[in-house]
C-alpha cells in the first residue's frame, strides 16, 4: 500500500503538472490570432504586400517545411546565410528589407500563427449594426417607487389629519364648545416647521452629496481629436494595454502613447476593415477616416517612408484627473501590485472612446487598498516584514484576508500625499 | 561635559528677561486677534458677522474651486526617444563651472527639465559631495534675470549680424586683442583660445579672479618655480593649522577639503584618536568655528603670525607684542614640531611674503611629499594681480584694441573699478559673454551672453590630470551660444564647438567608445594611482621675505577684514534667493552684509554691553540694527553692525560679494553694499584687510533678517542646554561613558536607556514591522556648510519667503543648522547641530492636531498631510524642537486667487513663481498653500521610489535605494540614513559601532526621536579643556546669580 502510495505520489504529480503544461501551450495556441497582431501585423497582411509579403499560403510556398519557416522567423538575416534559394529570392524581391527577428517566438508560438494564417477567411461585411438594440433594463431601481409612495402616503395622512381636525371642530360645535378660529394649514406653525424641517433634511443631504461630487468627473468622456476605438485596439485586436502605454510598468505616468507608437502599426494598417462603429450620438464613425486624421498630424503620406520630424503632436483630452497634491503611481500597481488595468479603468476592451470609470475620490481608493492583497509571498521585499510572515504561518492572520495594502502601511497619509 | 552651558543668543546667555519672554511663545509676533475689551457684541468682528463671512468664504469657495472644472491635455512626443520615459528621471553626468572652480555633478532630469544638482561619486576629487553654491547653481539656470539674446549696444541683434561686425571689426584692429577670463580649466576652450590667437597675432589672454590667489601663486613660483598651488592633503595630517585660510567653507577647493578633513575627525569610539586642528583667524569663519583651538589676531598680524610659528620651528624666539598670541603661536610650533611629516600649515593670506613663509614653515615639517602633493596641483586660480594692473593701465594708455571678456567682471570686484571703467572705455571693441548683464557687461558693445553650464558642453581640468565633462541638459532657454562656438566662428573654423570637443577628447579617450563612457561618467581620473610627490624647495627667497614681513605697516587703532561668506562669495552667484536666504553658518542672518563687530568693541563702538541685560535685549530682539560708517582712504560705507563672538576685539569684518548692480537679479536688490573698492591694493597682490579704518556710529538703524533666535525653545520640560552634548577627547580618553552614563542615570526612573520607550510612558507600545526610518547625524564631521539646507530647499520646494517675511520669523527652512557657542564669549567653542523634523515615535504635535493632519506612519514617519491641515498651528507650539514651518502668506502661488499675494510677498518671491523659476520644481512633492504647516518629511518622496524600486527588483531594500536630499548633499557623510529593523544598514552600524557618543536630543521628554546625533568631541588637551569649562562656569555663576536675584 505504502509502496503504491509512493508511486501514485509523483505519478499524480506529474500527470497535473503534465496537464497544466498542455492546457498552457493549447491556451497558447489559440492565441495566434493575438500573437500575429502582436508581432507580425505591423509588416504583414494575410491577404495583400505591406512591408512584407502576403502571407496567405506561405507554409506551401516554403515547401511545407515548417522547421525552416522557425528558423527563417527566429533570425531571419543568420538563415539567409545558409543560402536557402528561396528565402534568397524572398528578400532581394522585398527590396533587402531584414525582416525582424523574433527569438522570443517559440516554436508552438510560430506554429500558432501559421496555424491562423492557414485558417483564416477573409471577413463578410459585418452584419448590419446592433447597436441600439433595446432601452436598457431597468435595474430594478426603486427609489423613485419608494418616493412616490411616500409622497401619496404623505398627502394621505396630510387629507385624514385635516379630516380630522374638521370632525373635531364639527363635534366641538355641536357641544358648544367654542373653538378658535380656524387656521388654514399653510399659517399652522406645526405644519410649517415640519416642511421646513423636511426640507432642510432633505436639501442638506442632496447639497452635500452633490458638494462632495464636485470636482469628480466619473463617467467623464470627452471629445477627443482622433476618434480612437480602444474597443477596435485592445478588444478585437487583442493588443497588450502596455504595447501603448508602457509608462505604466515603469513610471509614474502610464503615458499616452508617442506618434511613433501609433506608426509601428499604421504605416502598414491604413483602413479599417472591422466591424462598424458607432458614436455615442448613435453616428456611425468611419475608421478609415481617423486613420487619416491620423497621418495628418503624424505628417504621413501613405506609401513613403515616414519623417516623424514633420508630425505635429495630438492634443489629447486628459480623462483621468488626480489632484496635485495625490501622488499616484501607475508602475507601482502594476508592475509592484500586479493589479490588472481594467480594475480601476474597466473594461477599456469594451469602450470605443474611453469613459472615466472610477470616481477617483479616495474613499474608492482606500477601500480598495483594504481589501487588496499584496504580493506578499512572491515578492522579495516583504521578506522583510518578518512578524506578518511568522504570524501568517501561525494563522494569526486570517489568510483569506491575508496581507493587504493595509496591512503594510498602504493606507497612511503619506502614501499618496507628500 | 554636563557643566557646559550652551547658547544660542546673547539672551540666552545671560537668560534675559526678553529671552526668557521670548522662547515661551513659539511664534514672536503678535498674533492678529484683537484685543477684546469692550465685549463680545462690541468686537469688531462680531459673531454674526463671523458666521456671515464662514458663510460667505465657504461657499465662494467651493464655487471658485470646483464650478468649473478646466479642460486638460495630455500632449504625447511626437517621435519619443527610446530612453526616456515621460514621468523617470534621468541623471546626466556634468559639471558646476564657476569661474575656476569646477565640481563634477549629476543633474536629475525630469521630463526634460533639471530640478536637482547632485554630487557624482566617480569623481575623486569632491567624491559625491557637493557645496551650498553647487546645490543652488540649477536655480541660477531659471534666473529670469538671465540674457536673452545677444545685443550690439543694448539692442537685440542676430548671431549673423553680431559674428559679422566683430569678425570685420577684428580684422580691421590695428592694436591686440585681450582675453580677459576668469581662471579657465577648460583644456579644449584653452586650445580654441590658441587658435584664436594664431589667428590675431598679439592676443593675449589676462587671467583675472574675483577672490584673488596670486599671493599664493606667486610664492609657490618663487619657492618652487611654479606659479601653481599643490594638492593639500588633510587626511595625512594630524595637526592643522590654518592661519586665516577658511578650507572648509570659501578657501581653494572647499568640498575637498572638507571630505578629507572629516576622515581626519571621523572616531572610532575604541580607539579615539582625531587630528588636531589650530586656527589663528581675525573674524569667526566657517573653518575657525571648526577648530579645535581658535586664536585670534589682527589682520596685520598675520605676518608676525608666521613668521612667529617659523621662528618657533627653528628655535628661535617667537617676536610677537601681544603676549597671549605669542604665547598660543609657541604653543602651536611646539605641537608641529612634535609631529613632523604629519603636519600640515595653510594660509589664506594673499600676501607673497607670507605664502613664502608658509611654504618655509612646511619645508621645516617636512610636509612637502606628505600631507602637500606636487604630482597634482590645482588649476582653479591662475589669476595674477599685477597681469591685471597692467591690462588696465594700457587700457586707460589706449594701447589695448580689443577685450573679450568671459566670466570676469571687474567693474564690480576690482578695487580701482572706476580706473577700469575709464579704460574700457578707451578700447574699441568690447565683448561681453557674460550671462547676465552685470556692471562691466552694460559697458561692452557687443554681448553674447553664454549658456548655463547646465546647458552647455565642454571639460574641465580643475586638478592636473582630473578631468571632468559638461554635457547639456537642456536644450538652451533662451537665444544664447556658447563662447566656444563665438571664438570658433572667429578663427575662421567651419566646426561647432561640440565637433571640436568630440574630436579633441575621442583621440584622447579610445574613440567612440571611450568619449561615451567619459560623458556618461562625467569624469576621466589618472588611471594609476598618483603617488604624493614633492618638489624642490628654494629657500633663497624666504630671508627676504622675513625682512619684508618685518618692516611691514603696523595696524592702526582699528583693523577690517574682509571676508568671503560661504554661500555668497564674491558675489556670482549672489542673485540667486536660495543663496540669498540661506542663514550664514556663523552669523545666522540673511539677505545682507554688515559689518562683524566683537562683543567687547560693542560696548565701546556701538555702546552696547552685552552683560547688561537690557542692552544686550535691545540689541537682540528686534531685527533693526546700529548703522556703523567705515571709512578707508576716503571711501565710507554705512552698514548695520552685528555682534559676533569669535572676532578679534580690534577687528571688523564685512563680507565681499553683496551690493552688485540691480541688473543681477530681484533678489540682489537692496541686499547689502559693495565693499571691494576696500581692498587694498597698494602692494603687488591686492589684500582682503585693511590695515587702519575708522568705523562710526551713526544714528540711523538698519534691520537685518537674523535667524539665529527663530528656533529658540524653552519650557520647564526641556532646558535648551540639553540639546547639545560634547566632550573633550581628554575627557573621552578617560571616562568614555560619560554621555551614556548620564543619559542611563537620567532615564533611570523611567525603565532606564533599555526600557524607556515602554516605560517612560502611559501610551501603548506600537509595533514596528517592517521598516524603521532613522537618521544618524555625527556632529563631529558636521562642518556647518549648510548644503544640505540648499538641497532640501531644491528637493522639497521649500519656499523662498524674502526678507521681510524671515524679519517676521517666517522663514521656512525645513532643515536648519543651530550654531551653539560654549566657553568664553570673546573666544567661544562653537559647535554646529542640523535640526530637522526629528520624525518622534511619541510626537508631541500629533496628539493636538485637531483634524489628524499630522499621524504617524508604521515606518516611523511623522506624516504632514497638508490638504487636511486647516492651520491651527497647535502642532507648531507643541513642537520641542521648533522645526514645523507655517506658511503665512501665499509664497509658491498655490492659491486660486493672485490677489493673495500682490503686496503680502516681495518681488523676490513673486519672481520664484515665475513661469520659468517654477521649471525648477521637484514634481513629486506638492507645492504648499497658504495656512498649512509644513517640515522635514524625510524626503518621504525618495523613500517612496527607492521602496519600489526594490519592489519592481523583488528583493529586500537596500542602503543604495534610498539617500535623503541632505544626506546626498553632504560633503562630509556627517548624515546616515536607512532603515533601523534590518541590522545591516549603514545607520543600524553607525548606531551599534557609536554607543557611547549617540545621543537623542531632549531625549528626556519621552518624544522618542528618530533622528539621533553623534556627540562632538574636541580635541582638547587637559589645560585646554579646564581653559574651557572655566569660562562655562564664569557663566553659570552669572546665571545662578540672576535666577537668585529674580
Amino acid at each position: 500500500m505504502i509502496l503504491i502510495r509512493s508511486i501514485i505520489r509523483p505519478f499524480l504529480l506529474g500527470s497535473i503538472i503534465f496537464f497544466i503544461f498542455s492546457f498552457g501551450n493549447k491556451v497558447k495556441a489559440q492565441d495566434g490570432k493575438a500573437l500575429f497582431s502582436q508581432n507580425c501585423a505591423s509588416c504583414h497582411a494575410i491577404d495583400k504586400k505591406l512591408t512584407g509579403p502576403a502571407l496567405k499560403g506561405v507554409e506551401d510556398r516554403w515547401g511545407g517545411d515548417r522547421k525552416k519557416l522557425h528558423a527563417w522567423i527566429h533570425n531571419s538575416q543568420a538563415y539567409l546565410k545558409t543560402g536557402d534559394s528561396y528565402a534568397v529570392n524572398l528578400f532581394n524581391e522585398n527590396n533587402k528589407i531584414p525582416m525582424n527577428a523574433f527569438p522570443s517566438l517559440s516554436d508552438k508560438d510560430i506554429d500558432a500563427i501559421l496555424d491562423y494564417v492557414k485558417d483564416w477567411k477573409p471577413a463578410t461585411t459585418p452584419a448590419a449594426a446592433t447597436a441600439g438594440s433595446g432601452a436598457p433594463v431597468q435595474e430594478g431601481d426603486n427609489t423613485l417607487l419608494f418616493g412616490i409612495l411616500t409622497l401619496i402616503l404623505a398627502v394621505i395622512a396630510f387629507i385624514l389629519l385635516q379630516v380630522n381636525s374638521n370632525l373635531r371642530k364639527l363635534s366641538d360645535s355641536k357641544e358648544g364648545v367654542v373653538s378658535a378660529e380656524p387656521i388654514p394649514f399653510w399659517k399652522n406653525r406645526t405644519y410649517i416647521a415640519f416642511v421646513v424641517i423636511v426640507l432642510f433634511l432633505v436639501g442638506g443631504y442632496y447639497t452635500t452629496k452633490s458638494a462632495i461630487g464636485l470636482g469628480r468627473n466619473k463617467d467623464y468622456q470627452p471629445i477627443q481629436p482622433i476618434y480612437y476605438s480602444h474597443k477596435v485596439h485592445a478588444g478585437v485586436n487583442q493588443i497588450n494595454c502596455l504595447y501603448c502605454h508602457g509608462g505604466a510598468q515603469d513610471s509614474k505616468q502610464a503615458s499616452i502613447p508617442s506618434l511613433n507608437v501609433c506608426m509601428n502599426c499604421h504605416a502598414a494598417i491604413n483602413e479599417y476593415k472591422g466591424e462598424k462603429i458607432y458614436n455615442e450620438e448613435g453616428e456611425e464613425v468611419n475608421g478609415t477616416d481617423q486613420i487619416k486624421k491620423l497621418y495628418e498630424y503624424a505628417g504621413f503620406i501613405p506609401g513613403k517612408p515616414w519623417d516623424p520630424a514633420k508630425a505635429k503632436p495630438i492634443e489629447w483630452v486628459k480623462i483621468h484627473n488626480l489632484p496635485d497634491h495625490v501622488y499616484f503611481n501607475h508602475s507601482q500597481h502594476i508592475k509592484a501590485g500586479k493589479v490588472q488595468c481594467q480594475t480601476c479603468h474597466g473594461e477599456i476592451t469594451k469602450m470605443d472612446e474611453v469613459k472615466q470609470f472610477a470616481d477617483l475620490s479616495m474613499g474608492w481608493c482606500i477601500n480598495c487598498h483594504r481589501t487588496t492583497q499584496v504580493q506578499f509571498k512572491e515578492n522579495g521585499f516583504y521578506s522583510i516584514y518578518e512578524k506578518y510572515h511568522e504570524d501568517l504561518k501561525n494563522r494569526k492572520i486570517d489568510s483569506a484576508k491575508g496581507i493587504t495594502v493595509e496591512t503594510i502601511g498602504g493606507t497612511e497619509c503619506q502614501k499618496c500625499h507628500y | 561635559m554636563s557643566d557646559n552651558k550652551y547658547w544660542q543668543s546673547f539672551g540666552e546667555l545671560n537668560n534675559s528677561e526678553a529671552y526668557q519672554q521670548a522662547s515661551k511663545d513659539e511664534f514672536r509676533e503678535e498674533l492678529p486677534f484683537e484685543a477684546d475689551t469692550k465685549g463680545f457684541l462690541q468686537a469688531i468682528t462680531p459673531r454674526r458677522d463671523f458666521l456671515k463671512y464662514l458663510g460667505f468664504s465657504t461657499a465662494a469657495a467651493a464655487v471658485a474651486a470646483s464650478c468649473e472644472v478646466p479642460v486638460r491635455k495630455a500632449i504625447p512626443f511626437t517621435n519619443k526617444p527610446e530612453d526616456i520615459i515621460p514621468g523617470v528621471s534621468d541623471y546626466y553626468a556634468t559639471t558646476y563651472v564657476q569661474d575656476g572652480d569646477a565640481v563634477s555633478v549629476l543633474a536629475k532630469v525630469r521630463d526634460g527639465r533639471p530640478i536637482k544638482i547632485e554630487g557624482n561619486n566617480l569623481s575623486p576629487v569632491t567624491s559625491g559631495g557637493t557645496s551650498a553654491r553647487v546645490q543652488a547653481s540649477v536655480l541660477d539656470l531659471y534666473d529670469t534675470a538671465r540674457l536673452r539674446f545677444p545685443s550690439i549696444n543694448g539692442k537685440e541683434a542676430t548671431f549673423d549680424a553680431i559674428d559679422k561686425a566683430i569678425t570685420e571689426e577684428l580684422a580691421a584692429l590695428k592694436k591686440p586683442v585681450v582675453f580677459l577670463t576668469s581662471t579657465i580649466t577648460s583644456p579644449s576652450t584653452k586650445a580654441i583660445i590658441g587658435e584664436v590667437m594664431a589667428k590675431y597675432p598679439g592676443t593675449k589672454q589676462v587671467v583675472y579672479d574675483a577672490i584673488s590667489y596670486s599671493g599664493i601663486l606667486l610664492a609657490n613660483k618663487a619657492s618652487y618655480g611654479k606659479a601653481t598651488i599643490p594638492s593639500y592633503r588633510f587626511d595625512n595630517a594630524k595637526i592643522i593649522v590654518s592661519l586665516n585660510a577658511d578650507f572648509l567653507g570659501t578657501w581653494l577647493s572647499p568640498i575637498e577639503f572638507a571630505k578629507q578633513y572629516a576622515k581626519g575627525k571621523k572616531i572610532n569610539e575604541k580607539k579615539p584618536e582625531m587630528t588636531k586642528h589650530f586656527h589663528f583667524e581675525s573674524v569667526a569663519s566657517l573653518t575657525g568655528s571648526n577648530a579645535d583651538e581658535r586664536y585670534l589676531h589682527r589682520p596685520s598680524e598675520a605676518g608676525s603670525v608666521a613668521l612667529g610659528l617659523f621662528n618657533g620651528l627653528n628655535g628661535q624666539s617667537v617676536s610677537i607684542s601681544d603676549a597671549t598670541l605669542k604665547k598660543q603661536v609657541e604653543k602651536v610650533a611646539k605641537e608641529l614640531l612634535a609631529h613632523k611629516g604629519e603636519a600640515l600649515v595653510v594660509s589664506g593670506s594673499n600676501d607673497v611674503n607670507v605664502q613664502i613663509i608658509v611654504n618655509a614653515i612646511n619645508e621645516l615639517l617636512q610636509s612637502n611629499g606628505k600631507t602637500i602633493d606636487w604630482a597634482t596641483t590645482y588649476n582653479t586660480r591662475q589669476g595674477i594681480d599685477g597681469d591685471f594692473a597692467t591690462l588696465v593701465n594700457d587700457m586707460n594708455a589706449g594701447n589695448i584694441g580689443a577685450l573679450l571678456i568671459y566670466g570676469a567682471n571687474p567693474a564690480y570686484s576690482w578695487f580701482n573699478s572706476k580706473k577700469f571703467i575709464d579704460g574700457l572705455k578707451k578700447v574699441e571693441t568690447t565683448v561681453s559673454f557674460n550671462p547676465k548683464a552685470d556692471e562691466t557687461t552694460q559697458l561692452c558693445k557687443y554681448s553674447i551672453p553664454d549658456h548655463h553650464y547646465l546647458e552647455s558642453w565642454g571639460d574641465t581640468e580643475a586638478k592636473t590630470g582630473y578631468f571632468s565633462f559638461l554635457q547639456p541638459t537642456i536644450a538652451p532657454l533662451f537665444k544664447t551660444r556658447q563662447w566656444q562656438d563665438s571664438l570658433l566662428k572667429w578663427s575662421g573654423s567651419t566646426q561647432d564647438y561640440l565637433t571640436y570637443f568630440k574630436s579633441y577628447w575621442s583621440a584622447k579617450v579610445g574613440g567612440e567608445n571611450g568619449w561615451n563612457k567619459a560623458l556618461q561618467d562625467g569624469v576621466v581620473n589618472p588611471t594609476a594611482t598618483t603617488t604624493i610627490a614633492t618638489t624642490a624647495f628654494n629657500s633663497t627667497v624666504v630671508a627676504s621675505a622675513i625682512s619684508a614681513i618685518s618692516s611691514s605697516k603696523k595696524g592702526g587703532k582699528l583693523e577690517l577684514q574682509l571676508y568671503e561668506k560661504v554661500a555668497i562669495g564674491a558675489g556670482q552667484q549672489a542673485s540667486n534667493p536660495w543663496l540669498q536666504e540661506l542663514p550664514d553658518p556663523v552669523t545666522r542672518a540673511t539677505w545682507d552684509n554688515y559689518v562683524i563687530v566683537s562683543p567687547s568693541l560693542a560696548k565701546t563702538l556701538l555702546n552696547i554691553d552685552l552683560s547688561n541685560d537690557g542692552q544686550a535685549d535691545a540689541y537682540e530682539v528686534q531685527p533693526a540694527k546700529k548703522v556703523v560708517k567705515v571709512t578707508v582712504n576716503g571711501k565710507s560705507v554705512s552698514l548695520p553692525a552685528l555682534i559676533i563672538p569669535g572676532t578679534h576685539p580690534d577687528t571688523i569684518g564685512i563680507a565681499l560679494g553683496y551690493g552688485c548692480t540691480d541688473k543681477m537679479g530681484k533678489a540682489v536688490i537692496g541686499t547689502g553694499k559693495n565693499v571691494f573698492p576696500f581692498v587694498d591694493g597698494s602692494s603687488t597682490t591686492v589684500n582682503y584687510f585693511v590695515t587702519d579704518v575708522t568705523a562710526e556710529l551713526t544714528d540711523d538703524l538698519y534691520k537685518v533678517a537674523l535667524t539665529q533666535t527663530h528656533g529658540s525653545y524653552d519650557t520647564k520640560q526641556g532646558k535648551r542646554t540639553e540639546v547639545m552634548k560634547e566632550l573633550a577627547l581628554v575627557q573621552f580618553k578617560e571616562e568614555p561613558n560619560e554621555i551614556r552614563d548620564d543619559r542611563e542615570k537620567e532615564l533611570k526612573p523611567f525603565g532606564g536607556l533599555e526600557n524607556f520607550e515602554k516605560e517612560g510612558t502611559i501610551y501603548p507600545y506600537y509595533d514596528k514591522p517592517g521598516i524603521h526610518w532613522g537618521m544618524s547625524v555625527d556632529l563631529n564631521t558636521c562642518t556647518g556648510c549648510a548644503a544640505c539646507v540648499v538641497a532640501c530647499h531644491a528637493e522639497n520646494n521649500v519656499p523662498v519667503v524674502g526678507k521681510p517675511e524671515v524679519m517676521r520669523f517666517h522663514d521656512m527652512h525645513w532643515l536648519r543648522i543651530d550654531r551653539y557657542y560654549s566657553g568664553d564669549v570673546s573666544n567661544p567653542k562653537v559647535v554646529f547641530q542640523p535640526m530637522m523634523c526629528q520624525h518622534c515615535d511619541n510626537a508631541p504635535c500629533e496628539n493636538v492636531c485637531p483634524v489628524a493632519a499630522t499621524n504617524h506612519s508604521s515606518e516611523g514617519l511623522n506624516q504632514m498631510t497638508y490638504n487636511r491641515c486647516i492651520g491651527t498651528r497647535y502642532c507648531a507650539n507643541n513642537c520641542p524642537y521648533k522645526v514645523r514651518r507655517f506658511n503665512w502668506a501665499d509664497y509658491t502661488g498655490a492659491d486660486s486667487f493672485p490677489d493673495n499675494q500682490i503686496g503680502i510677498v516681495n518681488d523676490v518671491v513673486m519672481d520664484m513663481n515665475d513661469d520659468l523659476t517654477r521649471m525648477v520644481l521637484n514634481p513629486d512633492v506638492t507645492v504648499r498653500s497658504r495656512g498649512v504647516i509644513e517640515k522635514c518629511s524625510f524626503c518621504v518622496q525618495r523613500l517612496q521610489e527607492g521602496k519600489l524600486k526594490a519592489k519592481k527588483e523583488s528583493r529586500p531594500l537596500e542602503d543604495s535605494d534610498i539617500k535623503t536630499a541632505c544626506q546626498q548633499a553632504c560633503p562630509t557623510d556627517a548624515i546616515v540614513f536607512g532603515n533601523v529593523n534590518s541590522k545591516h544598514s549603514a545607520i543600524s552600524i553607525t548606531r551599534a559601532e557609536n554607543p557611547l557618543r549617540t545621543f537623542y536630543s531632549l531625549e528626556q521628554l519621552h518624544v522618542l526621536p528618530n533622528v539621533n546625533y553623534l556627540a562632538k568631541v574636541r580635541n582638547l588637551d587637559t589645560e585646554e579643556k579646564d581653559e574651557w569649562l572655566k569660562g562655562d562656569k564664569k557663566e553659570e555663576k552669572k546665571i545662578e546669580a540672576v535666577e537668585k536675584s529674580s
